[in-house]
């Protein structure tokens, strides 16, 4: 999955969950501060991207990834040593 | 001992023994009437803000409370056990003298000893009924009235009182911002009758003991303690697929389901599972936005309300679905009375 495809999925997952228009969601803005989306909704939008990508985002990681970008390079990351 | 004859080898004595005897037993049972108590005093969300770091918005946007009841000092579990048992019988017509099965589930009671159902049977006048306690904390009550169905099924009762009633402000650390904006006090009642059609439908249950460390109260000294994001997590994950088996196995579709009443553990895990759920003709529960998590009261409480406010019709089909500490869940379909 190239880097575009992740970033269209995980915009319509954002926009499903929290509302958010999904083109507002571009690679540099963090979710809590930007997107305006709380810890709940993160974990909501971690498991929609497991059911989507076929990645597992666990609490341990999604604590980590504070931007767009950050999801996206991990997706992508996982997605490849799966 | 091992070298030593099983006592069952020498049961070939016995083989001309009649077999034992079990009653008929009933096609069904079903729910005649709820009653529910809540304690007189109202807790706010700003009432919290003044003692711990939070606000209105912020609980109601991360968990939908508004309002919460707390029992007074003097209030038991027993105390809203019987006000709101009391209810439900005086609402289903039955007399103290046909209950004869008494069950209370409650994950917060004043004693481990005495169990609490026994003492709220005499209070209400009910004689020497089966009685006891359901520890499955806020799936207690879809345990207990699983246990209540299929003993008046298997004719080991005729007619059952099910209470869920928690007193969780007692375990609370109100300094505890985390835990103290969510749970609450309360008790909801249902009477459970023998019935030619099923009412209650069959209970999917279950429990993961690996994730008994997610919420929990160490010892008789100590707080209640929640990992909220985890516990979040396997909630709106693990859940709903709980809720559509429920369905399946009643012979109900989850969009012929008139309510759908969760546990109300937190109004956004409420909302993810019905969404999940697909029940597009259901009136969902919300009573945590005035009542709080009281957990295994939290279902019956919900139902009572309901009922009360006419947003339940008579006969239709309803899902209810506990789940929490342990971590343990359960759900059936009932036929609202």
């Amino acid at each position: 999955m190239t880097e575009q495809e992740i970033l269209a999925g995980l915009g319509e997952i954002v926009e499903e969950i929290a509302g958010v228009p999904a083109a507002d969601v571009t690679p540099e803005k963090t979710f809590v501060d930007d997107l305006d989306i709380d810890s709940l909704s993160m974990v909501e939008i971690a498991v929609a991207a497991q059911d989507k990508f076929g990645v597992e985002i666990p609490d341990d990681e999604l604590k980590n990834l504070k931007t767009v970008k950050h999801v996206v390079e991990y997706v992508q990351a996982q997605g490849i040593s799966a | 001992m091992s070298d030593s004859q099983p006592p069952a080898a020498r049961g070939t004595e016995a083989t001309d023994a009649a077999d034992l005897v079990l009653p008929a037993g009933m096609p069904g049972a079903r729910i005649v009437a709820f009653g529910h108590y809540q304690p007189a005093k109202v807790v706010t969300n700003h009432d919290l803000a003044e003692s711990v770091d939070t606000t209105d918005e912020w609980i109601r946007s991360r968990v939908g409370i508004a309002e919460r009841r707390i029992a007074g000092p003097e209030e038991s579990v027993a105390d809203m056990s019987v006000q709101a048992g009391g209810k439900a019988l005086a609402a289903g017509g039955l007399s103290p003298d046909d209950v004869d099965l008494v069950i209370v589930a409650t994950c917060t009671p004043e004693s481990t000893i005495p169990n609490v159902s026994a003492g709220v049977a005499h209070r209400l006048g009910i004689r020497a009924p089966g009685a006891f306690d359901v520890n499955a904390a806020c799936a207690g009550f879809c345990y207990a009235l699983a246990t209540a169905s299929d003993a008046i099924r298997c004719g080991s009762a005729r007619n059952a009182l099910v209470i869920g009633a928690e007193k969780l402000s007692q375990w609370v650390d109100w300094s505890d911002r985390t835990t103290c904006i969510i749970f609450a006090d309360g008790a909801g009642a249902a009477v459970v009758t023998a019935a030619a059609t099923p009412g209650v439908g069959p209970v999917v249950w279950g429990s993961s003991g690996a994730d008994a460390d997610k919420i929990y109260i160490k010892d008789r000294h100590s707080y209640l303690v929640q990992e909220g994001q985890a516990v979040f997590r396997w909630a709106t994950t693990a859940l709903h697929p709980v809720a559509i088996e429920a369905c399946r196995r009643a012979g109900v579709a989850p969009e012929e389901l008139a309510a759908f009443v969760p546990h109300q553990a937190n109004l956004r895990i409420v909302e993810s599972i019905a969404r999940r759920l697909k029940a597009s003709n259901a009136v969902i529960a919300d009573d945590i936005v005035t009542a709080g998590n009281t957990s295994a009261a939290s279902i019956p409480l919900a139902l009572s309300r309901m009922a009360e406010r006419q947003q339940l019709p008579s006969g239709a089909p309803a899902l209810i679905l506990g789940f929490g500490a342990g971590l343990t869940y359960a759900a059936q379909v009932i036929k609202v009375p």
